[in-house]
């Protein structure tokens, strides 16, 4: 038996009742979508580019052959580019990057610590199309006037690889691979910095006290005691930066030739997957064999991608929980 | 007091020097850094000041000669950043409220954090591609939305990563203290929580809409670009982006000036958002400290 006052509370009770189960509802529905996006992206890129998988099999990836008008497509040209660019600007920006963090940790007076961190992070929000630009007018004619001529005259005793592979030997024209990858440095090196800043910081003081009282100097301090225990999330700040790279498009597109062919120097023009996609997708009809291939690259690029970016987070969140 | 011995000064020495050698090279890569940075950036000043007039903003661009602006590709990026923002940001915040006070630590809540994270760093040219196949080819043409679905898409996981992480700084007893009144779970978090966590979720907003308003990749798939004046976002739009992109590859010094102001506006309004989302997060936790 209820009174007509009880209906009423109960009613009230579940009217709030069904606002927590609507709150609920669409947040789920929220986390939902991520996940979502994500599939739907891969699954879109890989029907998409099934067609380009279909005609060329395995050999789209290990193609050596560009070719719109014969329409042959293989993939490796810009696969070697993508790889070379991004693993010669983190070879570059790490160092460097590492230098900054440990300057900004360490050795810095107390007083420029907190404006230099600013800046650092401020440079890394600058648009890639920026970096794109001052490659194209300022990198790009310094390489070829000053740093090409130099290099070419100077590491002509390295053997080449077989014959087709040179190394520093290549007509000066400023733009190439070595240019991407100086472009991508400058590009990814304050993320770098200012993410190890992040994990040295995160290091406890007690354990370099600990080092300090037994006498050593700060670099043993960081070589011996920070260094391993922060080891993970080193590594997981580089592998972001390498995410960054490997996806960069608008820095490349500028000052790296878009020649799709097997490079045969390290200053040759070349093309990364990003730059391919962006360069040949005005000349891709829908429902082509062009765009499928521009599609199939895509979903190589993403599956690159996500193993990359999937193991720099693994590496950060271990330590984040320890 | 013992001496030490020759053996164990040399020691002390070198491990000195290392030491002394190593924080030398560190402070010489700082410095190489910031001087490449600022090279860069004053680069882009110089040239960038140098084209700027009053006609940058009032006139669409035109032929070389004409006398064009980047009135048009101002007024697209507004117009596609903004409902990007409005597409992407209160999805990022349901989904950060979602990681922080429903799922937690459940398995969906690790998958949606692992999967946020992916798409934070994504490559964006990806997504362009992506909404390319799902909002243009089938529609049969480019227009702003699709620009600014893709910029929602980037956009969605820097708010949703930036909300949780704010809202795991309420403090719990916040939330006990509303429950405790009798407050069901949906008045907590948006009586409650939200409220105290604004200006951090503020930071995240401005950050991802710095994000996006430098981007260009995403927007050549999807927008397109567009010579003309036009507000209508059913058909291909103008960027800023886009516009610096196709001047600065072009013959003519008046586009490349071009090119350069328009790189330089971005970059200021991207700056001046960061230094903005700065205070909004310095408020929050000041707050919170108090």
């Amino acid at each position: 038996m209820t009174t007509p006052a009880a209906d009423r509370q109960l009613i009230g009770t579940r009217r709030i009742h069904i606002a927590d189960a609507i709150f609920r509802t669409s947040l789920h529905a929220a986390g939902a979508l991520v996940v979502i996006v994500l599939v739907s992206i891969l699954a879109i890129m890989f029907m998409g580019g099934k067609q380009a998988f279909d005609v060329f099999g395995l050999g789209f990836i290990w193609g050596m052959e560009w070719n719109p008008v014969t329409q042959v497509y293989g993939a490796l040209p810009a696969i070697t580019g993508t790889l070379v660019t991004s693993g010669l600007a983190l070879l570059i920006a790490w160092p460097i990057g590492f230098g900054i963090a440990y300057f900004l940790t360490e050795t810095c007076p107390q007083s420029l610590r907190t404006p230099l961190g600013v800046a650092i992070e401020l440079l890394a929000a600058v648009p890639s199309i920026v970096y794109g630009m001052w490659g194209f007018f300022v990198l790009a004619p310094f390489m070829s006037e000053h740093v090409q001529p130099w290099l070419t005259q100077t590491f002509l005793w390295i053997p080449p690889i077989g014959d087709s592979f040179f190394w520093f030997t290549a007509p000066p024209i400023g733009v190439g691979m070595l240019t991407a990858a100086l472009i991508l440095a400058i590009m990814i090196l304050p993320f770098i910095a200012a993410t190890t800043r992040d994990v040295l910081l995160s290091t406890p003081q007690l354990l370099k006290d600990g080092a300090y009282a037994m006498g050593a100097t700060r670099w043993e301090a960081l070589t011996g005691v920070v260094i391993p225990a922060v080891r993970g999330s080193l590594f997981g700040a580089v592998f972001l930066g390498l995410g960054r790279a490997l996806g960069e498009t608008m820095a490349v597109v500028f000052v790296i030739g878009n020649a799709i062919r097997m490079p045969d120097s390290l200053m040759a023009p070349s093309a990364t997957i990003a730059s391919v996609v962006a360069n040949s997708f005005p000349e891709a009809e829908p429902g082509t064999l062009d765009l499928a291939v521009l599609l199939g690259l895509g979903f190589v690029l993403f599956v690159v991608s996500f193993g990359v970016l999937a193991i720099a987070r693994f590496l950060l969140r271990q330590e984040r929980m320890s | 007091m013992k001496q030490l011995s020759a053996a164990s000064r040399a020691r002390y020495f070198r491990r000195q020097l290392v030491d002394r050698v190593m924080g030398g090279l560190c402070i010489l890569a700082a410095v190489m850094g910031l001087v490449l940075l600022g090279m860069i950036l004053w680069m882009l000043f110089s040239n960038g000041l140098a084209g700027l007039s009053l006609s940058v903003f009032t006139a669409s661009m035109a032929q070389p000669g004409a006398g064009g602006g980047l009135a048009n590709a101002i007024v697209g990026s507004l117009m596609q950043v903004g409902l990007g923002a409005m597409l992407g940001a209160p999805i990022g915040m349901m989904v950060g409220v979602y990681l922080s006070e429903v799922g937690k630590e459940s398995r969906l809540a690790q998958v949606v954090r692992f999967v946020n994270d992916i798409l934070l760093s994504a490559p964006s040219v990806l997504i362009g591609l992506f909404v390319y196949q799902i909002a243009v080819a089938p529609f049969g043409g480019f227009s702003g939305i699709a620009g600014a679905i893709a910029l929602a898409i980037i956009a969605m996981p820097i708010v949703a990563r930036t909300t949780e992480d704010i809202l795991r700084l309420v403090p719990q007893a916040y939330r006990d203290g509303a429950v405790a009144l009798g407050s069901r779970e949906n008045v907590v978090v948006r009586k409650v929580v939200l409220p105290a966590a604004f200006g951090g979720i503020l930071t995240g907003v401005l950050l991802a809409v710095a994000r996006i308003a430098g981007e260009t990749a995403p927007l050549l798939f999807t927008s397109l670009g567009n010579n003309n004046w036009s507000m209508d976002m059913t058909q291909p739009m103008a960027s800023l982006p886009i516009a610096i992109y196709r001047y600065a590859g072009s013959p003519y010094q008046e586009w490349v000036d071009l090119a350069w102001t328009g790189a330089m506006l971005i970059t200021v309004g991207v700056l001046v958002l960061n230094i903005l989302s700065r205070f909004s997060h310095a408020a929050v936790a000041g707050k919170q400290g108090g």
